[in-house]
């Protein structure tokens, strides 16, 4: 079905001329009638407290059609399903953790974004933390290192005398 | 050496890290649903629609369940594959009819094969979540106890048919 936008751009877009445009215009006044009465779409929940909640739950589950969008953003078919069994959920009076334990049972911890700490997702939580100490580790052994390394550096008797005698070998250059 | 060793050996590590990476596909989630007892449904023909099916009918007997629509592109690819299995009898299909109109899939299985002992559909999608489909098709090996044993994302192949999915039925087909 063509929608009325639609039919607008459309007249919009082309220049009026001639028999065309008139009858683009006639065409236009048989829809005024209908222009009353066309509504936009329904939204599937009216409750506007089932729908903040279902929000709320939403933006913490992953998409796993677009993956990187959430069931509350994505325009998915998958996405739209999840939202109209979370409504339902809602208003059979579920907890949010029942309605997240159900879809974690059917899609696995995947689905949130909010990873729960396990066994296997020990590396996930203290991975960064255990790169950063051993980051932190070596940077101080570096530098400790590079300390005694300096301190290290100091001449020998043998090398201390021959510089002095070729600076006041040097003086004595100077001199002449 | 050392210092040249050590930055040397990290590179290999993240390296193996990102190469391995490459060889994972993220759309493959894995089901929290293996060895589970499959959901259970009772669904309408596809072709009689007057007729209903249970998941329970087809406990004692190992089956595929595969999980397809006549909008689904992939499911073209399979399709072949499908309608050669069923037709060497080594296991029954089932074909589960996701979010589909009736006389467009009643139309797509006229032409190309029909593979399933018995075609049910699901056309909101709830069997579908409760399965944890998320992109069509998917393929269930459901044991004779009821227990998913495998599921296949996306189409079958050749290669999953022969390595994975067959070699598993013969085995499933052998337990009590």
């Amino acid at each position: 079905m063509l929608k009325n936008y639609d039919l607008y751009s459309f007249v919009v877009s082309r220049q009026f001329n001639g028999i065309k445009g008139l009858f683009i215009i006639f065409f236009l006044f048989l829809l005024i009638p209908s222009v009353g009465c066309s509504k936009e779409a329904v939204p599937v929940a009216e409750d506007p407290v089932i729908e903040k909640r279902m929000l709320a739950l939403t933006m913490d589950l992953r998409c796993l059609v677009c993956q990187n969008e959430s069931i509350a953003d994505s325009r998915a078919d998958f996405s739209n399903d999840i939202r109209r069994e979370i409504r339902e959920q809602i208003k059979a009076n579920k907890t949010d953790q029942e309605i997240v334990q159900f879809l974690v049972d059917r899609y696995g911890d995947f689905v949130l974004y909010n990873p729960p700490m396990k066994p296997t997702t020990i590396l996930l939580w203290f991975g960064p933390l255990i790169l950063f100490i051993i980051g932190l580790g070596s940077l101080m052994i570096y530098l400790r290192r590079r300390r005694v390394q300096i301190e290290d550096v100091s001449l020998s008797q043998v090398q201390l005398e021959r510089a002095e005698a070729l600076l006041n070998e040097n003086k004595k250059g100077k001199n002449v | 050496m050392m210092r040249y060793l050590i930055p040397l050996f990290a590179f290999i590590v993240l390296a193996a890290f990102l190469l391995v990476g490459l060889t994972l596909n993220p759309r493959q989630v894995p089901s929290p649903l293996i060895d589970k007892p499959a959901p259970i449904f009772q669904l309408n023909h596809l072709h009689e629609p007057d007729r209903l099916m249970a998941s329970q009918d087809n406990l004692g007997k190992v089956w595929l369940l595969n999980v397809w629509a006549s909008w689904c592109v992939a499911c073209r690819d399979e399709h072949p594959l499908l309608v050669q299995l069923a037709n060497s009898g080594i296991v029954p299909i089932y074909g589960l009819n996701y979010k589909d109109e009736r006389t467009t899939a009643l139309q797509w299985l006229k032409r190309y094969g029909d593979p399933y002992t018995i075609s049910i559909v699901d056309p909101d999608g709830k069997v579908g979540i409760d399965y944890g489909v998320y992109g069509v098709p998917e393929t269930y090996v459901i044991d004779k106890k009821g227990i998913i044993r495998h599921k296949q994302i996306g189409p079958v192949t050749v290669d999953a048919l022969q390595n994975t999915i067959i070699p598993l039925i013969i085995e499933l087909q052998k337990q009590a």
